[in-house]
């Protein structure tokens, strides 16, 4: 217990040095790109006036020496201060939290409905390893890894939003709909099915080629053999006795893939017009709004390194075998 | 293709010498190999043989496929041969998607050879790093750097080769991990070879096969993410991509869907023939990981 405590601590302290380090890279990029940054901030505000340049330097402290700068950045920076839009003309706090919650729930529902789907998937092929469920994982895995994502949602769009107009192809939920929660509820899940969907793809390919290797491991070993010989019904074996214990490496993928998929959603979420942070990004790049840019830069890195983090700690509360060594 | 066996093989050629044999029975990777040289030779001598400017408004807009004998696949929004945009819009694609792959394989195998083989704090310090590059969102990071030092065919290869590479080193690190503790090694410490001869001419010949599959796995998803920021509008705007075509196009769908959809599939295609080739070399060159 304690090797746990000190290996979550050291993960921990880590993880605070990752997210100061990207703060740092996210300083560097904009005193790096060609030009004075306040140019660069003023260009991209459609012009400034000679006050107002002078007030971002002032902001900015770019009259400052480039360590004090840092270190003043970084400050801000921890105090949530991530600096204002000036697309949105907000602050960017406040615009990222605001479409926090789309991009949540698009990627939960995804990561929820493949990591299912593609651990059943590999539990079915695991039982015939040679069978068609095996030959299924592979198609799927091929395609699903060379299909773009974005190419992938414009087909389903094709296909069941004109061809077969079942799910509406753009946007979270019917404008001006008002019918109560119940109603708007089911409105936003009938929205989520095609990106929700399209997200799911690239992943359940991986999920099911994982849980099949890991349940052909596990099918062989000892205890599913005595478990067997007793007379145990199949379902039993394979759901509660061999998938439990096949059920880690889904964890870790599953923790791995939910920061790749915040930056996966930006162009799903682009090809369906779904109000997450995914589009704010892409409308913050077209617009050249750097503040908003590195500010989503470092939210989906805080993101990534938390849940990498709690994957960790997952695991090692799951599987008492890990040792200090291997995190 | 038979080869000429009249000169002595060298040790390190034989696993590759052994490894085609495996993979040309191996129908799906030969396929990929077909279908890749397909793109390849249409990308590479098709601009010049089918004269058609990609970029000039030759017809009316969106004229569908097979409807006009001059336009076998139509004409996209601004009535633009869709052909001619499949046909010329593939090499910058797959050049990027090449350049992002060598780079990816420089820096992994740099970090990789050095963490792998020194361990200790050399090994703790460059995994470090690894794992900072691996914490950054790769497509939104991707995205900041074109857009901060404006997009053009470099900036978009360093930016894929700076996001793809972490792969590749661990993968590196864990085979110079494994290597560096062989017999012909050690033997060759004895001998008194400098450790940069050992890393560059013992170990690295015999860790080459898990890094030629790598490579190539690298190439696709660096067409991936190439197409993925031509479709954002991040790409080169001066040269047409299939990318391109589907972003460019997408507004215009419901009339004109074969603009957005065989531009997708080339792409499909390049990825999906790339890949199969890396299945197959892995099967080749890795006989210990034949079984799974």
């Amino acid at each position: 217990m304690l090797n746990i405590a000190s290996a979550v601590l050291k993960r921990l302290a880590f993880s605070v040095v990752l997210i100061v380090m990207v703060i740092v890279l996210n300083f560097l990029l904009i005193h790096l790109a060609p030009g004075d940054p306040v140019d660069i901030l003023a260009a991209e505000m459609g012009g400034a006036t000679p006050e107002l340049q002078a007030r971002l330097r002032e902001l900015y402290g770019l009259d400052l020496p480039v360590h004090e700068q840092l270190l003043r950045y970084i400050v801000r920076v921890l105090h949530g201060d991530l600096g204002v839009s000036f697309f949105n003309n907000a602050p960017v706090t406040e615009l990222i939290l605001r479409h926090l919650w789309p991009t949540m729930l698009l990627v939960l529902t995804a990561l929820f409905f493949s990591s299912v789907t593609g651990t059943l998937l590999g539990v079915f092929a695991s039982v015939s390893p040679r069978g068609i469920g095996s030959a299924i994982i592979t198609v799927l895995s091929l395609v699903g890894y060379a299909a773009p994502v974005f190419w992938t949602g414009i087909m389903m769009i094709i296909l069941f939003a004109w061809l077969i107009p079942v799910f509406p192809a753009q946007g979270m939920m019917t404008f001006g709909l008002d019918g109560g929660l119940m109603v708007q509820s089911l409105d936003i899940a009938h929205h989520l099915v095609l990106p929700a969907f399209t997200l799911s793809t690239i992943y359940i390919a991986q999920y099911s080629r994982i849980s099949r290797a890991s349940m052909l491991e596990v099918l062989g070993s000892d205890y599913i053999r005595t478990a067997r010989a007793k007379g145990m019904p199949k379902q039993t074996v394979i759901f509660k006795h061999a998938l439990r214990n096949a059920i880690l490496p889904v964890i870790t993928l599953a923790g791995m893939q939910f920061g790749n998929l915040i930056s996966g959603a930006v162009l799903v979420e682009t090809v369906f017009s779904w109000p997450g942070l995914g589009t704010l990004a892409y409308d913050s790049i077209l617009a050249r709004d750097y503040p908003t840019v590195l500010g989503l830069l470092l939210i989906s890195s805080i993101v990534v390194i938390t849940a990498n983090f709690l994957t960790d700690l997952c695991y090692r509360l799951a599987d008492p075998r890990i040792k200090k060594s291997q995190g | 293709m038979t080869r000429n066996e009249n000169h002595s093989v060298t040790a390190a050629e034989q696993p590759f010498l052994e490894g085609w044999r495996v993979f040309r029975q191996n129908k799906a990777a030969l396929s990929g190999l077909i279908i890749l040289g397909f793109i390849l030779l249409i990308t590479a001598v098709g601009p010049s043989l089918y004269g058609v400017d990609p970029y000039s408004m030759i017809a009316s807009p969106l004229i569908p496929p097979l409807t006009n004998p001059n336009l076998p696949l139509g004409t996209d929004f601004l009535g633009r041969d869709v052909v001619a945009g499949l046909i010329n819009g593939g090499r910058v694609t797959i050049l990027i998607g090449c350049c992002a792959a060598g780079i990816t394989v420089i820096i992994g195998l740099l970090v990789g050879a050095f963490a792998g083989f020194y361990g200790k704090t050399v090994d703790d310090v460059l995994m470090r790093v690894t794992e900072f590059f691996q914490v950054l969102p790769a497509l939104l990071f991707a995205m900041a750097l074109v857009t901060l030092f404006s997009p053009s065919v470099y900036t978009i290869i360093v930016a894929i080769g700076l996001v793809v590479w972490p792969q590749t080193a661990r993968l590196a690190r864990a085979e110079f991990m494994q290597l560096r503790n062989l017999e012909y090694v050690a033997s060759a410490k004895v001998i008194g070879s400098s450790n940069t001869r050992i890393i560059w001419r013992v170990i690295l010949p015999n860790a080459m096969p898990p890094l030629i599959v790598s490579a190539t796995l690298a190439i696709g998803v660096s067409i991936l993410f190439e197409s993925g920021l031509s479709f954002l509008g991040l790409g080169d705007a001066n040269v047409m991509s299939w990318g391109l075509m589907i972003g460019q196009n997408r507004p215009y769908l419901l009339d004109g869907w074969w603009t957005v959809t065989f531009p997708g599939f080339a792409i499909f295609l390049t990825v999906l023939s790339v890949s199969l080739i890396g299945d197959g070399l892995n099967d080749a060159l890795n006989p210990k990981l034949r079984e799974r």
